[in-house]
């Protein structure tokens, strides 16, 4: 497969009052054409803003891309003029964002939104354009796309409105899709709508998908690959089993550890990974997991490892290796 | 905690109903439905259990759980606590009941008041209900009590806007924990947390059940966190409970066309066995509680509804010892 997408040594960060958030920290991946990526990671460690930086709609100020290269097609994304990078997002580049509730303008009709980016990229007029928005709210499943073309987004539940999202998302037959938490402020049935959904639809339409979630068990279905970050960095990049299959980074396995499992009753506690992720104003020197690792050695504390290969595609940035290195710290956050 | 909870029953509902009045009109204010949050719950809770209650957004699970500790009042129905309908008693008396139940509320962010210090925050029910002694034992109480969720009793004249989401759901359940109480509401306790904090406080939750014989009602959407932490778990859709039993049965064989759904619906972190799964994807969405469809209110979605589904409202029977279910399909 042709590659698609090639990141390379992204830096993203905020100039606040308060001093330099380093967001997003020198992250490197790289996407093939119809390959669905996951990137997963808990809230603050960087995984939207990685994302969002790639399409360049960080607001700056405060934010700004320090460093890096965003290949897509061939041309860097971040070297684009302003009418250049408009031009592709939305259209070669779909996106579908966390909040179907607020994502929505509430004053104009469903259909307004979805054929503003045909009429915009694809220069249809209004009866194409209006044709063409009801195949795809068809294609998302909305019953009666014709009537419900003229609703306005309160007369759609939830999960209907994260189908528009997605239609809207699709319009322009992207070759990329970005959503960034899709399916976070719905219900688990339809959670398992549109995930089923987006699968179908990826099958069909053979576009290549970036999935950001911070949970570990709807990638797990989805993903051909998996980014782990954690403050701002990638830990642990891998194919979908080899990453929940042989997990190499303690945090990696810590995520894998805390987490209940429906399909068996763990009568022993969970492993929880204690305390806190760093402050992004003031990172440490070494490694960002360091305080709350339960394998660290000396070296953690001023030396942050790369990433690098400990399998086929799989990368991982840790000094030790956790199958042959014994745990050193039991209680890490207490004992820093 | 699972072997003990044959003892006794704390706690009994019986056919509790909440319905909120939807009104029409601005002067005169005509009552022209209702919405049926609750409609008519009857399970048990025993002592030192932890009840898992679980269901989508909406279906009255939040609603359950304030309707039994007497923050709304029910619309009908009682509530039997040791003995004594709490849901008939007023004053000083629902006063001093209270001191018994406790809640944990979903949101740390918003169930902190800003402008209180942590050692406030914690000392009020204290004050509330004139216990604990003069100020200074009290305080020495509210240290006691962050030590027992793991703060720093150090932080006591902090702000909440000082703490991670975790922290301050700690300085909640040290809150809940203050009156001594049997009986403790955790309302999604964990929902707004990251995986890796949501750990910490389970497993919290888990060790002040054994050190003080706690009893919970556990309430959340995630049925993995609740078969985690539940001996027995509850079932709820659009405002009843469609199945009830311990949580090995639940998994292992589902009664209810819902439940089988929903076990279905949960994802698995694990692609390998996620990919062995048969999946049972619900079309559509839940019906509206002020208009719930006629016959059993699972009908509108439910892939194995025949006639008596949408005519009659399915009985909730006990179909073996200790599993309850609400569907036609077992009614033979």
């Amino acid at each position: 497969m042709a590659r698609l997408l090639d990141v390379k040594g992204l830096q993203t960060q905020f100039f606040t009052q308060d001093g330099v958030v380093k967001a997003v920290n020198d992250i490197s991946y790289t996407l093939d054409e119809g390959e669905t990526l996951g990137i997963v990671g808990e809230s603050g460690c960087g995984k939207s803003v990685g994302v969002m930086s790639l399409i360049r709609l960080i607001p700056s100020p405060p934010g700004k891309v320090v460093a890096g290269e965003v290949i897509f097609n061939g041309q860097d994304l971040l070297k684009l003029k302003d009418n250049e990078i408009r031009s592709i997002r939305g259209n070669k580049i779909g996106m579908i964002f966390q909040d179907p509730m607020t994502s929505l303008n509430p004053v104009l009709t469903i259909g307004r939104q979805i054929s503003e980016a045909l009429e915009l990229h694809l220069g249809m007029d209004k009866s194409r354009s209006r044709k063409r928005t009801i195949e795809l709210l068809e294609l998302v499943g909305i019953p009666m796309a014709a009537d419900r073309v003229d609703d306005y987004p309160h007369q759609f539940s939830g999960g209907m409105r994260q189908r528009v999202m997605i239609a809207m998302g699709l319009s322009c037959n992207p070759q990329l899709l970005i959503a960034d938490e899709p399916t976070t402020a719905l219900d688990v049935t339809i959670q398992a709508q549109i995930v089923d959904l987006v699968k179908k639809l990826r099958d069909e339409l053979g576009m290549a998908i970036i999935w950001i979630t911070h949970d570990l068990g709807v990638v797990a279905g989805l993903a051909d690959r998996m980014v782990v970050m954690y403050a701002g960095m990638i830990v642990e990049e891998a194919p979908v089993k080899e990453l929940y299959g042989n997990p190499r980074h303690p945090y990696t396995l810590g995520l894998l550890g805390s987490l209940p499992r429906l399909d068996e009753v763990r009568d022993e506690k969970l492993e929880s990974i204690e305390g806190l992720p760093p402050d992004l104003i003031a990172l440490p020197q070494g490694c960002p997991f360091y305080a709350r690792c339960k394998y660290r050695i000396d070296k953690c504390e001023t030396e942050n490892p790369s990433l690098h290969s400990v399998g086929v595609g799989h990368g991982v940035a840790c000094w030790i290796d956790i199958d042959k290195d014994p745990i050193t710290t039991e209680n890490p956050w207490t004992e820093v | 905690m699972s072997d003990n909870n044959k003892a006794e029953t704390l706690m009994k509902i019986k056919d509790l109903k909440m319905y909120f009045p939807i009104t029409q009109g601005i002067i005169i204010q005509k009552h022209v439905g209702d919405i049926k949050a609750v409609d008519g719950l009857s399970f048990d809770i025993q002592r030192g259990e932890t009840l898992g209650l679980v269901g989508e957004s909406g279906c009255g699970k939040s609603t359950t759980g304030r309707a039994i500790l007497q923050l709304y009042k029910p619309t009908a129905g009682s509530v039997i606590f040791e003995g004594e309908d709490i849901t008939t008693i007023r004053g000083e008396s629902l006063r001093k009941m209270r001191r018994r139940m406790q809640m944990i509320f979903q949101d740390p962010y918003a169930s902190l008041n800003p402008r209180m210090t942590v050692g406030n925050i914690v000392a009020e029910p204290l004050e509330v209900h004139k216990i604990g002694g003069n100020a200074k034992e009290r305080r020495e109480k509210v240290k006691d009590l962050l030590n027992v969720v793991g703060l720093n009793p150090y932080f006591i004249n902090r702000y909440p806007h000082e703490f991670s989401g975790g922290q301050r759901q700690r300085i909640g359940v040290a809150r809940a924990l203050a009156l001594n109480p049997d009986f403790i509401v955790c309302d999604e306790p964990i929902s707004a947390l990251d995986v890796s904090i949501q750990a910490q406080v389970i497993n919290l939750l888990e060790d002040l059940q054994q050190e003080f014989g706690l009893t919970y009602l556990f309430i959340a959407h995630d049925l993995s966190v609740v078969r985690h932490i539940s001996d027995r778990i509850a079932v709820m859709y659009l405002g009843k409970i469609v199945e009830l039993t311990d949580r090995y049965t639940l998994y292992a064989n589902p009664l209810h066309p819902y439940t089988q759904a929903l076990l279905s619906a949960v994802p698995i972190p694990d692609p390998v066995a996620d990919a062995k799964r048969q999946r049972v994807i619900l079309e559509g969405d839940v019906p509206s509680p002020a208009n719930p469809p006629k016959g059993c209110n699972f009908c509108t979605r439910c892939p194995k509804a025949f006639d008596p589904c949408f005519e009659t409202e399915p009985e909730f029977k006990e179909h073996e010892p200790g599993h309850w279910a609400a569907c036609h399909l077992y009614q033979a």
